[in-house]
């Protein structure tokens, strides 16, 4: 089996599981990226229950099973620092701190959705938290998050921006060109490569020769690193290095994150078995849940028990039944509203 | 000396009276030099990017020496990546700088329509305004001198297509400089649309900054008996085709839209229900042109205005020939636009 390589590979990962973890991570913050992969996990487990009453009318990419990715590199990210997501980009908005109520507003296509109903689940924003928008086109987004990162140094500030993109994305023009010219202009910006494995049902390696991402990095001259996706101790690690080299400018880093979207690649069905993904491949990484690895280590240190996690739940629930309710009581747009914003005042 | 420098030397001078007349008279290059120099100067968030932009010829003379004078971090070289490069521009302009990206070529922005299209155009309305992308793309189309099928295209009207794009393309000194500042100032996406042709053009330029409305065309000769509008080049040819039309008798009216999208109806209306007869000149190929879509405004707003059906004078719907000969036979000249007027009037 193809996939059998890339599995073996990241077993060789498990290591980090023995390692000193999170000597880059201050302690207070080990239960704030619990929380945020809980909160992603869990919203989106709504969504899915709520899809099928067919009033959230936009095609959505859940990213159950990534969780770790966005959580434990935006716990090193500051408010006024910059993310570009694409179009499964939930889990990157609500790490980055997004507003919940208006994402589930704009899942609805409410008038109080973070784009006004006009972009839904593929194009969400919050300028206020440094989400400028996320793109549908794969690829699309990483010039963008390089054009933030060359305003930062034109500009002479210290923010830093972070582009997440696929596996399908290092196939595009845009992924080459932009690192090369991110390289080149030393520019403070961490492409994330969430590689998940499979473009819709295309694997990688029925894209690409080999299955090292990360390395592209070294022919443009920066560090590159592929990682364990689902250790969010590990992604944190890296992260931390990259957002500091950029605070530095010391210029880019990639990171290679090795994860597994559990759903399909769109929508809420599952697309496993015949034809589509190996069941043992899945079963795989089910049994590598970022979220039980991480809380299993959390009860380990005696940072999180039982009784933390229910009450954690329980505030997740609150929030997730209240952006619900504000989401499926906002007003839609009105017809009128058509032909505002095609220009910019 | 690159070849459309040659080309262009070799070109006849030709003055042209705008709206502004009286004291000193500038070549389009240098109005356009002009313009980015004291943008520049005024706006800290002004930078210039692309190909080439800070060599010796600088852009045909019109980003010469502003490196020099502003150093590398506002106007800088890059590498040939026109998709990503677009996408920058758009990244940094949605972190509040205000990019100007360059194309030596039409042809090469072609490379960038995703980004072009897909998202500096788009993200406004994407987002409900919250995310805007107040960056510059200019963009030069080259002819003649064998520039052959790759390297003299006019694909604005392609463009024209594309909601949330605004496209000006000016034809004289006074409205390169006057447009080039309302392009920078706009707080979206502007394609800048120049003909290499045109930089050796002269008129009348005001020393001071000003800025042209987007959106606003102009009458370039008052006429009775025919409307012609003519895009960016074509003005030049049309202006000589209404001096030899008014020769035999036939009193032309001269439309300069300025910008392309949006479109100034308005005077094109006003000006059919004075004549009665529509003549479109576009520097581009026929079908899907400036000239298509202005001649859809017309049968759409004055086709009870009209006496005669419209008439487009345009490149033929083929890429362009290299060959001297056939390029000559590719080309619509004043020559052209005069015999298809005097065909309306006449007949």
């Amino acid at each position: 089996m193809e996939n059998g390589k890339l599995m073996d590979k990241n077993k060789l990962t498990e290591k980090s599981e023995l390692m000193q973890k999170s000597k880059l991570i201050d302690k207070s913050k080990l239960l704030e990226m619990y929380k945020t992969m809980q909160l992603i996990r869990l919203i989106e487990q709504r969504i899915n229950d709520e899809y099928k009453y067919d009033e959230i009318k936009t095609p959505i990419h859940l990213s159950i099973g990534q969780e770790a990715v966005a959580a434990g590199v935006c716990i090193h990210l500051r408010k006024d620092d910059y993310i570009f997501g694409t179009h499964r980009s939930h889990s990157q908005y609500i790490a980055k701190g997004g507003d919940i109520k208006k994402m589930i507003a704009e899942l609805y296509l409410r008038k109080t959705g973070c784009a006004y109903g006009r972009g839904g689940s593929m194009h969400l924003v919050d300028p206020e938290v440094g989400i400028l928008g996320s793109s549908a086109i794969v690829g699309g987004n990483i010039p963008l998050g390089t054009g933030t990162a060359l305003a930062s140094r034109l500009l002479n500030n210290d923010r830093v921006t972070v582009v997440f993109f696929g596996d399908g994305a290092a196939d595009e023009g845009t992924f080459h060109e932009s690192l090369n010219f991110a390289a080149l202009k030393k520019l403070p910006v961490v492409y994330v490569c969430e590689n998940n494995f499979y473009a819709i049902n295309s694997h990688q390696l029925s894209r690409q020769v080999g299955d090292n991402i990360y390395k592209w990095a070294q022919s443009y001259g920066m560090p590159g690193f592929q990682i364990d996706g689902n250790d969010v101790l590990e992604v944190s690690d890296y992260a931390a290095k990259a957002i500091s080299r950029c605070r530095n400018g010391e210029g880019p880093t990639l990171i290679e994150c090795l994860t597994y979207r559990w759903k399909g690649h769109i929508g809420t069905v599952d697309d496993v078995g015949e034809g589509y993904r190996p069941k043992e491949e899945y079963d795989y990484w089910i049994s590598r849940c970022p979220i039980k690895r991480f809380s299993q280590y959390l009860k380990d240190m005696g940072v999180l028990t039982d009784e933390l996690v229910k009450k954690i739940d329980e505030e997740i629930y609150g929030l997730i039944e209240e952006a619900f309710h504000f989401a499926q009581n906002s007003p839609k747009p009105s017809p009128d509203e058509l032909l505002d914003f095609v220009y910019a005042d | 000396m690159p070849w459309t420098t040659v080309q262009v030397e070799k070109l006849d001078n030709f003055f042209i009276l705008g709206d502004f007349t009286g004291g000193r008279v500038l070549t389009y290059r240098d109005a356009l030099h002009e313009a980015l120099d004291q943008s520049l100067a005024r706006d800290p968030r002004v930078f210039i990017m692309g190909e080439g932009v800070d060599d010796v010829a600088g852009v045909f003379g019109t980003t010469k020496g502003l490196k020099e004078k502003y150093g590398a971090n506002r106007v800088f070289d890059t590498p040939i990546a026109e998709n990503s490069l677009t996408g920058i521009a758009a990244g940094a302009a949605m972190a509040g700088l205000r990019p100007i990206l360059i194309h030596a070529r039409m042809d090469f922005l072609l490379l960038s329509l995703d980004q072009l299209v897909n998202h500096a155009s788009k993200w406004c309305y994407m987002f409900g305004g919250k995310v805007t992308v107040p960056m510059v793309v200019r963009t030069i189309s080259a002819r003649g001198w064998g520039s052959g099928a790759q390297h003299s295209q006019c694909i604005q009207g392609m463009l024209m297509n594309v909601p949330g794009l605004k496209i000006v393309a000016p034809a004289t000194p006074y409205d390169a400089k006057g447009l080039m500042v309302s392009a920078i100032i706009d707080n979206g996406p502007v394609m800048f649309v120049e003909h290499r042709w045109l930089h050796k053009t002269t008129g009348y330029v005001p020393e001071d900054l000003y800025s042209i409305p987007i959106g606003k065309g102009v009458i370039r000769r008052k006429g009775e008996d025919i409307t012609i509008v003519a895009v960016s080049y074509m003005i030049v040819e049309a202006l000589k085709a209404a001096e030899k039309l008014q020769e035999a008798g036939i009193s032309a009216e001269v439309i300069d839209p300025r910008t392309l999208k949006p479109l100034d109806e308005k005077i094109l209306v006003e000006s059919v229900a004075k004549t009665g007869r529509l003549l479109i000149a576009d520097t581009g190929c026929k079908t899907g042109s400036v000239a298509s879509e202005i001649a859809a405004v017309a049968a759409e707003k004055a086709f009870h205005l009209l006496k005669k059906p419209v008439k487009r004078v345009c490149c033929p719907d083929t890429p362009t020939p290299t060959s001297d000969v056939l390029e000559k036979a590719y080309y619509p000249t004043a020559e052209d636009i005069f015999t298809e007027a005097v065909n309306l009037v006449k007949e």
